[in-house]
């Protein structure tokens, strides 16, 4: 019988040749799940000039970087990156592959996964490794694959027991990024890129990316205000805060959409994930999507007029009363006490 | 002489050009039904924290009625045909007569029991082979995800079938020349514009347009559309009615949504539904709030003070 392939791969993203952080948490976690396969960490690096970033992966525990490097395939396009992939995995047949639930990884996971015949879950929230009974069949180290699905309102766990490679998205921040102290001795090998006429059936003219100014995941201190905040005047309580603490200023959903605050600065499900050491929750009623991005803050502080507010639920601190009278209590006793 | 030859070539080419924009481009339009996830109160969630499906209303995806209007401005612009399909139970030729209300020319719903619980792959498949025989399209489009599962898989699964590429996150089309398209796009942080030759598969964000309304004479016309199956209940138990004349009359009357089966389409039934989904759904549990109890502080300034000074001992707060 043929020894099966029990190595986990993670797609390396990098834009404009910077890694994109969830690479690292991704192999953060595949070490581990390498690990309870017996398998190896493999990343997998496309793009121009990345053998650095390549040998940056060993800091996270890939044992090997397999490194397509080509002046064509500096920015991430559909189909050349597709290409390569896929005859990666037909040939090599690795056991697991991640990539991070991005733009590019949600662009380029699913036509992987159609073309290798892969099951690929979406927008997985856990990743764990473990025998499973499926339909009164035994299966040994299966990928499991946990997700929020129906809107949040339910967490399900997927596996796809008939294939040789399982594949998942992950979203940004929800797994942690873990250097390791002592890099690992990798090895990178190169494989050539070889070009085909469909990867210039679609041409890039312009590009133009904007850095993330904001880093909401590595604020301490987060003061959020939702819908219940009401006005966008009312919202500067929310920035004075914030302000006043050293903090970021974050929202939810519903008080993005108001136009309270920028988009970028919204925390939940399709925000960010954060784990600040203080969250405080204004007027917010904890609807699962946000929850979703701060139940494991530290601490968390939840202030809302509604008693039954499911924010409470995951708070540390509860105060009933209107954020838009407590916030400015708040900004005078904090004042007092600084001098 | 030598100028009515030039006269000719250059008619030849304005006629090439007439003849191509008449022809316009042809979009078949993904569409899905969905149950309204948004909206999720207590009485859908069962005791085991499981959703009751059928409590839930069931809606047109917000993001494929974008990609609805996406098609029809390309309608408007340079001619040619809007096509919408859905795979879905019979009921989701509900959303197919909007299609036709909004602007569509033509319906397929793809429904049969055997594609029952098919994943992303397994859908992808049996859309893909319907498109393939629905044939002579320039673009496929569709929205960017469903908002019952959020996987934004088919899209690009389906492009892959068809051997086209793909353009996800599209938001605006830019133009359209030379058998080339132009495309903004969304990407992590800013956008990039793509040229891609036709025939393209583009998913759409909700941001791209605003579908337009139904139109009213439309609504009047396509009320009365109806699949195969929806016409064979209503030949069901009366014996002056037979289906083939009947679907006949409905054809002719452009009042037939297209009905197509597995063996309609002669998949393989390994590749289609449960058989043909290598993803299984092996738990599913309710969302359990963590945490639990929680300190209550007295909204007053004592309160307060008192909350303060606990986070500064923690070192939580300064």
């Amino acid at each position: 019988m043929e020894k099966l392939n029990k190595d986990v791969w993670v797609f390396v993203e990098q834009r404009d040749g910077k890694p994109a952080e969830v690479s690292f948490e991704l192999l953060s976690k595949g070490r581990k799940l390498a690990e309870n396969l017996k398998g190896n960490l493999k990343s997998v690096v496309i793009g121009h000039d990345v053998l650095s970033l390549a040998e940056e992966t060993f800091r996270f525990g890939a044992v090997e970087a397999i490194v397509v490097d080509h002046k064509e395939l500096g920015h991430y396009r559909t189909m050349p990156y597709s290409r390569i992939i896929n005859q990666l995995i037909e040939k090599e047949k690795p056991r697991v592959m991640l990539f991070g639930a991005t733009i590019i990884g949600r662009d380029l996971a699913p036509r992987v996964a159609s073309y290798t015949k892969s099951g690929l879950t979406a927008d997985c929230t856990d990743l764990q490794v473990s025998d499973v009974q499926y339909l009164r069949k035994d299966y040994k180290d299966l990928l499991l694959q946990i997700r929020p699905a129906f809107g949040g309102n339910i967490i399900a766990t997927i596996i796809s027991p008939d294939v040789q490679t399982q594949m998942a998205t992950v979203r940004e921040g929800v797994m942690r990024m873990e250097p390791l102290e002592k890099h690992v001795k990798g090895k990178i090998r190169n494989i050539e890129y070889t070009p085909d006429p469909v990867d210039e059936l679609v041409k890039l003219i312009e590009q133009h990316r904007q850095e993330n100014k904001v880093n909401l995941k590595a604020a301490p201190i987060i003061v959020a205000g939702g819908y219940g905040m009401r006005t966008k005047a009312n919202f500067e309580l929310i920035r004075e805060l914030a302000d006043l603490l050293g903090g970021e200023v974050a929202g939810t959903r519903a008080a993005v959409d108001a136009g309270f605050i920028n988009h970028d600065r919204q925390v939940g499900q399709t925000g960010v994930t954060v784990r600040p050491k203080l969250y405080i929750a204004c007027a917010i009623s904890g609807a699962i999507q946000h929850r979703a991005g701060m139940q494991e803050a530290n601490k968390i502080i939840a202030i809302n007029s509604d008693p039954e507010a499911p924010i409470f639920g995951v708070a540390h601190y509860g105060i009933v009363g209107d954020a838009i009278e407590i916030i400015p209590r708040f900004i005078n006793v904090f004042k007092q006490k600084l001098r | 002489m030598q100028r009515c030859v030039q006269t000719g070539a250059l008619n030849q080419s304005i006629i090439l050009r007439i003849k191509k924009a008449a022809m316009g481009f042809n979009s078949i339009v993904m569409v899905k039904q969905v149950p309204d996830t948004a909206n999720i109160s207590g009485q859908v969630m069962k005791e085991d924290g499981t959703v009751n499906r059928a409590k839930l209303p069931a809606i047109f995806n917000h993001e494929d009625r974008v990609a609805i209007e996406l098609a029809l401005q390309i309608k408007d612009k340079f001619g040619g045909k809007v096509t919408a399909i859905t795979m879905g139970p019979p009921r989701a030729s509900d959303i197919l007569r909007e299609c036709l209300y909004m602007g569509a020319d033509e319906a397929y719903l793809i429904s049969d029991r055997k594609f029952a619980g098919a994943d992303t792959l397994a859908t992808s498949y049996v859309l893909s082979e319907a498109i393939k025989k629905i044939g002579g399209y320039d673009f496929v489009f569709a929205g960017r995800q469903a908002i019952d599962g959020d996987t934004a898989q088919v899209g690009p699964q389906t492009a892959e079938k068809l051997h086209i590429p793909q353009i996800t996150y599209s938001e605006e089309i830019l133009g359209i020349k030379d058998g080339s398209v132009q495309i903004k796009r969304k990407i992590d942080g800013g956008f990039e514009v793509l040229e891609s030759k036709l025939p393209l598969l583009v998913t759409v964000i909700k941001d791209a347009v605003s579908p337009r309304p139904f139109k009213a004479r439309r609504v009047m016309a396509y009320k009365n559309a109806r699949t195969l199956l929806e016409l064979e209940k209503l030949t069901e138990g009366n014996s002056l009615l037979y289906i083939d004349q009947l679907k006949d009359d409905y054809v002719n009357k452009g009042l037939y949504i297209h009905t197509l089966t597995m063996d309609d389409l002669k998949l393989d039934e390994s590749r289609c539904g449960v058989h043909g989904s290598p993803t299984k759904v092996h738990k599913v549990e309710s969302v359990v709030l963590a945490g639990g109890s929680h300190e209550m502080i007295e909204p007053t300034k004592e309160g307060i003070s008192r909350l303060i000074d606990q986070l500064l001992e923690d070192h939580i707060l300064g």
